[in-house]
């Protein structure tokens, strides 16, 4: 050992900055993989841009991975940055202001010429000219030492320096105190057949530590003692990941054979390359013509007796209405989900937005009551796609999974489940028919309901006696004939509006959140806002307010007591990523006077900002 | 072991197209077929006979009636499944060939058909036939022309000819018409014929060709709208003129036709174009529905007139063996099984790199 000082802190946020061709993600995912096997509790923040490679050394071209980890439980990916590692001027600019006095700044050097600093506005070097006397700078030449690390191999100048990200991960990785022997390994495996590359980044990754271990720029490392989580076993894990495993285990859990029709869309997109890998559990993958042919073919799938589900973001449900509308009419099971981004139209691809939210529950010509799921974390997202097919096929209906990119990239350790604690899901076929003629035999009515459910029976094809023809056209109540008669219109409408409504008699109540049992008023929250509310309310708490949190994981039917609970407390505050679009269904469902605190900036919201609307929505009460 | 059927061949036995599907030694009929629902298309109307000659024709095939299942999208044709005592889908425009694929896909031991018209499959529905087709899925795809919008009452369609005068068109149609069996050659289509409606034999046999083949099979069906297009098949119809005016093809034959096969079909030697010759031309071009290529199929697709469907090839214009969509997938479904082993959910869950607490 070096023999330099160790300080111990109990929570570090770090972001790395660069080039979108830097591997900025690459090494944010590598710390959040060490920082996960040291046993710290996390939470990540990518960003990135929408273009793949957007011009080098441009501000639009910055992409960032922010990383929050502590020795206790966490909610957020933090707020404002401890550390900020930033690879060329853009980087430097693009995050600077996110840093508050006294944070930390690693800059390589080397991108700081004349023309990159012109590039983004910078008249004067930054390095230089006192602009950063407020932070503590270590301005490191980290390519120059990484080609100089890798002098002995065989690459070229450009070849050798995009191994600078190792180095810097190497470096952080010494400054934290973080094990690198998984990142060794990933190398390995990652590079296996391309030895000279794999070679070169693992050197610049041992070169980087070693830096740090000898320099004099770096008088002291940190140690972040481990997080003293609930007793089992655990496994980093991003919300698209833990969507995708959610519906392979729900696949298993209900014996259903998975299908899913996809077509790529940010962000989701991920769910279908993760889905596609697992084969040997009998998951099909169709990569469809566009997304209507997506939801079209997982429909298809679920009239033959699939777990049939679609995924895709918000300009993909624009397309998919029509279809879904028929999976209402229909009124067979499908999963649809929708990891939602900032819009409207194109939008924000990369960025996350709550904003979907009444396109889930109102997007369809119609009288086409649609349940909805939403995850509250990137774990959660595995329970949630459980939860959504229990609903689809307990019910026979369509059910919209409402996750956002804040989820979908974001990572947490997550418990990983027993298998045998998981839900078991029963599709309970129908194999008989079930109506009488009068002359003695029996027909099958596709649409008679079970009375406590009002789901209709699931005939797939291939049972003999069952046949039956289904279609958009309305359906008379039981015989599923088409009719077009208005009593029996009305009734079905509002048959199948009932339905959903009975949802509600399966889901848990709404709970309430209040440690002082005090509060007077509730923060109310629904998907990935989760986090953010929750680490605010304990800084509230802290500071010695009372203050209620409560957080809607279904938002169609809502859960049996939400009036209730809404109308216990003398004002409801509902932070939401979007106009105020929860308030508004709450409203007009409950007549409460729901304050709404909104913003669209397409990052989610900041623990220290919720604290600052929280306090004062107390102090006003 | 085969036997000639009108004038095109069809394979006895389990039929690729339908191998995996369950069959029944009960026999069945027409009425087997046929559901408890009225028939409400407009009397007269050519969708009549091709439903009874599909009643008629689905007995043959010996499959066991609930593995059948019939998807159709909006439209007149579209009300097809209704009528038929089997599993069906009355779906939203256009999309049907997109949730049969998924049903396919999933259901190897259904023998899944499609029934759209030119505006469902053509129009609205143009990109999931095309991709319906290049995949291969395993469906059969009935495509009733009757070149014109009939349950929106009568706008012009993608297969009426240019200058139509419709309700949306009163000063005649500005747009260039489909031949739909050229679009099915140039979508990679591996089994594309033409029937039509009033020959009932015909019908019957390419049904059977298609329904044999395992792959997507795009049948287009000449179908008359007495309400808003009557007599738009007229010329190919009418005993004065069809002989002149269809050209029966048949695999492995010279393409002739007229009255007295007095007319053939050859190549043109410098453009390669096909060319209609003297019957007992030596040039006269022999069928070759099973070519790998399909230069000469689209060829033969493109002799019909645009505007009065004059030279109209029937039949099978292309049968060719190309491995489906659906078995590709079974088939990588099953390499993962052998070579990683079944699905483990506990081991997929815990991932590469779990830790305990506690």
């Amino acid at each position: 050992m070096s023999g330099k000082q160790v300080h111990e802190l109990d929570r570090v946020i770090i972001r790395f900055a660069g080039d979108s061709g830097d591997g900025m993600q690459l090494t944010g995912d590598r710390f959040t993989a060490e920082t996960a096997a040291f046993g710290n509790d996390l939470s990540t923040l990518p960003n990135f841009p929408a273009e793949i490679r957007a011009p080098a050394g441009t501000l639009p071209g910055v992409s960032s991975f922010q990383l929050h980890f502590a020795d206790h439980d966490i909610l957020t990916p933090g707020d404002a940055p401890d550390v900020l590692v930033a690879m060329n001027p853009a980087a430097l600019k693009a995050n600077l202001e996110d840093l508050p006095r006294g944070a930390t700044i690693v800059v390589d050097t080397s991108e700081f010429t004349a023309r990159t600093l012109k590039k983004v506005g910078y008249d004067s070097n930054p390095l230089d000219d006192g602009a950063l006397s407020d932070y503590k700078v270590h301005a490191l030449d980290l390519t120059g030492m990484t080609m100089d690390a890798l002098a002995a191999f065989d690459l070229t100048r450009k070849e050798a320096s995009r191994s600078k990200n190792m180095f810097a991960l190497g470096l952080l990785s010494w400054m934290y105190g973080r094990p690198i022997e998984g990142t060794i390994q990933f190398l390995e495996k990652k590079f296996a057949k391309h030895p000279v590359i794999r070679d070169a980044n693992i050197a610049a990754l041992r070169a980087g530590w070693n830096y740090g271990e000898t320099t004099e720029d770096f008088a002291v490392s940190y140690e972040i003692k481990p997080a003293a989580l609930a007793p089992g076993r655990y496994r980093n894990i991003t919300g698209n990941l833990a969507l995708s495993y959610g519906l392979v285990a729900a696949s298993q859990r209900s014996g259903l054979p998975l299908f899913l029709g996809s077509y790529p869309i940010t962000p989701a997109s991920d769910i279908l390359h993760e889905l596609s890998k697992h084969k040997r559990f009998g998951v099909r993958t169709f990569q469809a013509e566009d997304e209507i042919a997506g939801v079209g073919a997982a429909l298809g799938a679920a009239f033959g007796g699939a777990l049939g589900v679609t995924t895709t973001s918000g300009p993909g449900i624009a397309l998919k209405s029509e279809t879904i509308g028929l999976a209402v009419s229909l009124e067979l099971p499908l999963i649809v989900c929708d990891i939602q981004r900032g819009g409207p139209s194109t939008g924000l691809p990369t960025k996350t937005e709550q904003a979907d939210l009444l396109q889930a529950m109102f997007g369809r010509n119609g009288e086409a009551p649609v349940p909805i799921v939403a995850p509250c974390s990137p774990g959660d997202c595995f329970y949630a796609a459980l939860e959504a097919v229990r609903i689809a096929v307990t019910y026979r209906t369509p059910v919209l999974l409402l996750s956002d990119g804040y989820l979908a990239n974001g990572a947490e350790p997550w418990r990983i489940p027993e298998i045998n604690d998981l839900p078991l899901i029963e599709p309970r076929f129908a194999t008989a028919r079930n109506q009488g003629n009068g002359n003695g035999s029996a027909q099958f009515w596709p649409y008679l309901r079970d009375r406590e459910t009002l789901a209709r029976p699931w005939a797939v094809p291939g049972t003999a006696g069952l046949e039956h023809r289904i279609g958009g056209l309305e359906k008379a109540d039981g015989s599923g004939n088409i009719s077009y008669d208005p009593q029996n219109h009305d009734l079905m409408v509002r048959t199948r509006q009932a339905k959903v409504d009975g949802i509600a008699a399966s889901i848990p109540p709404l709970s309430v959140d209040d440690p002082s049992g005090e509060a007077r008023l509730l923060v109310l929250g629904w998907g990935s806002t989760y986090g953010p509310i929750g680490a605010a309310a304990r800084r509230v708490r802290a500071a010695g307010y009372p203050v209620a949190q409560a957080h809607l994981r279904h938002l169609n039917p809502f859960p049996a007591n939400t009036g209730d609970v809404l109308r216990s407390y003398d004002r409801v505050l509902l932070p939401e990523m979007n106009l105020g679009q929860l308030a508004l269904l709450l409203r007009g469902r409950y007549l409460v006077d729901i304050r709404s605190y909104n913003r669209v900036r397409g990052l989610p919201f900041k623990a220290e900002e919720l604290a600052d609307v929280i306090e004062k929505a107390i102090t006003d009460v | 072991m085969s036997e000639t059927l009108s004038d095109i061949t069809v394979e006895l036995g389990v039929p690729a197209g339908l191998r995996g599907v369950p069959t029944t030694d009960v026999p069945e009929t027409k009425k087997t077929f046929t559901s408890d629902q009225e028939v409400r298309w407009c009397p007269g109307c050519g969708d009549y006979a091709i439903l009874a000659a599909v009643q008629g024709f689905l007995p043959e095939l010996g499959l066991r009636r609930e593995n059948i299942v019939f998807v159709s999208g909006i439209g007149c044709s579209s009300r097809f499944p209704y009528y038929l005592d089997t599993y069906g889908m009355h779906s939203i425009h256009g999309r049907a060939p997109a949730i049969a694929t998924g049903l396919a896909v999933t259901r190897p031991d259904l023998s899944v058909w499609v029934v759209t018209g030119d505006g469902d499959a053509l129009s609205i529905g143009g990109n999931h036939l095309i991709h319906a087709l290049r995949r291969n899925v395993n469906l059969t795809i009935l495509l009733f022309n009757n070149r014109i919008y009939g349950l929106t009452k009568g706008q012009y369609s993608p297969t009426s000819e240019l200058g139509k005068i419709t309700k949306s068109t009163p000063m005649g149609s500005l747009d260039a018409p489909f031949n739909p069996v050229s679009l099915a050659l140039g979508a990679e289509a591996t089994f594309v014929a033409r029937t039509i409606d009033s020959d009932r034999a015909h019908l019957t046999a390419v049904l059977h060709a298609a329904a044999a083949h395992r792959g997507a099979s795009l049948v287009e069906v000449y179908q008359n709208c007495n309400i808003f297009n009557d007599g738009a098949f007229d010329l190919l119809k009418s005993p004065e003129t069809r002989d002149d005016m269809l050209i029966r093809l048949e695999h492995g034959q010279p393409i002739r036709f007229g009255a007295d096969l007095d007319k053939g079909i050859r190549r043109d030697q410098v453009t390669g174009a096909l060319e209609v010759c003297a019957g007992d031309d030596p040039a006269v071009i022999v069928h070759d529905a099973h070519a790998a290529d399909s230069s000469q199929a689209f060829a033969l697709s493109r002799l019909a007139d645009p505007g009065t469907l004059a030279r109209s090839p029937i039949g099978i214009l292309r049968q060719v063996d190309r491995a489906t969509y659906g078995d590709r997938m079974s088939e990588q479904l099953e390499t993962a099984v052998g070579t990683q082993g079944p699905g483990d959910l506990a081991g997929l869950l815990a991932g590469s790199d779990p830790w305990t607490v506690g």
